[in-house]
């Protein structure tokens, strides 16, 4: 396993069922078994899949709970989409300095204007 | 104004990053500022990183290999020209040097709006979904620490 938090979280959201599952957790917590229903995957699959995102820290399980929902931390998946943004502004950012550099630029020549004529003297 | 902010999205079904801007100039202009080395070193490289071309050859064909200098830390890139149509599409390759088994396909489409607009839509597809999201966080620069340290204090809380 992953030593650094942030790779177990990127490996953790890297499988598709485990994004899925992560999603659904946006809207509510959810037991096992409410997991595992849209799935073709045993429920034994779908707490393997629960144990990497608990290893991650993406969720947590109620202990003495009869029903043990699944809770995801919220806090940890908004790191997630921070980092997104900050790509997202460097981006930006980096756009920006384009749109100088475009400004700057002198009008181009007509892009479909035929070739330029030899060079005077040119060797063929 | 608004309708110029930069807007990403990750695909959820395939590793794949888009990009997507609009430019007050023409596609031609747009397509000279991202393949004349001069004008590139102007815009492409992070703020506090002295950018350096070693080679830029956009044509099909061709390829390209730049570095990014900061602190006495280099950062190098390099990739071939798969395609390059004018003023239209780059298809590219992209490796950061640092992980020099990684390699990112990316095309560059130059959508002429009239008006001597340009819509431009870079997508960059990788190999894996873990490759993807740390390429997506590997763009932090000093960002990346502070989620680090952020992310353990959660964690350990």
């Amino acid at each position: 396993m992953s030593a650094d938090p942030l790779s177990r979280v990127f490996s953790a959201l890297a499988d598709p069922t485990r994004r899925d599952m992560v999603a659904r957790l946006t809207l509510a917590d959810a037991t096992v078994g409410e997991l595992a229903e849209p799935y073709d995957v045993t429920v034994q699959a779908v707490s393997k899949h629960l144990k990497v995102l608990e290893d991650a820290g993406l969720v947590t399980r109620t202990r003495d709970a009869q029903r043990r929902p699944v809770h995801l931390e919220a806090e940890v998946f908004d790191l997630m989409t921070k980092w997104i943004e900050r790509y997202r502004r460097q981006a930006e950012e980096r756009y920006q300095r384009l749109d100088e550099v475009l400004r700057a630029m002198p009008d181009e020549p007509h892009p479909t204007a035929p070739s330029e004529p030899p060079t005077t003297g040119a060797a063929r | 104004m608004s309708t110029h902010e930069t807007e990403i999205t990750l695909d959820p079904k395939v590793p794949l990053v888009r990009m997507t801007r609009e430019f007050d100039a023409p596609p031609e202009k747009v397509f000279r500022a991202h393949t004349d080395p001069k004008l590139i070193v102007q815009w492409l490289g992070p703020r506090r990183h002295e950018m350096t071309i070693d080679h830029f050859d956009c044509r099909t064909g061709g390829s390209y290999r730049y570095v990014h200098a900061s602190d006495g830390n280099e950062f190098g890139f390099h990739g071939c020209f798969h395609d390059v149509r004018p003023a239209e599409l780059i298809v590219q390759t992209f490796t950061f040097e640092g992980q020099p088994d990684g390699v990112a396909l990316e095309k560059l489409f130059f959508e002429d709006l009239g008006d001597g607009r340009t819509r431009l839509v870079v997508t960059s597809l990788v190999d894996s979904f873990e490759d993807r999201d740390a390429f997506v966080a590997s763009g932090m620069e000093e960002g990346v620490r502070e989620g680090y340290e952020r992310l353990d204090e959660l964690l350990a809380g």
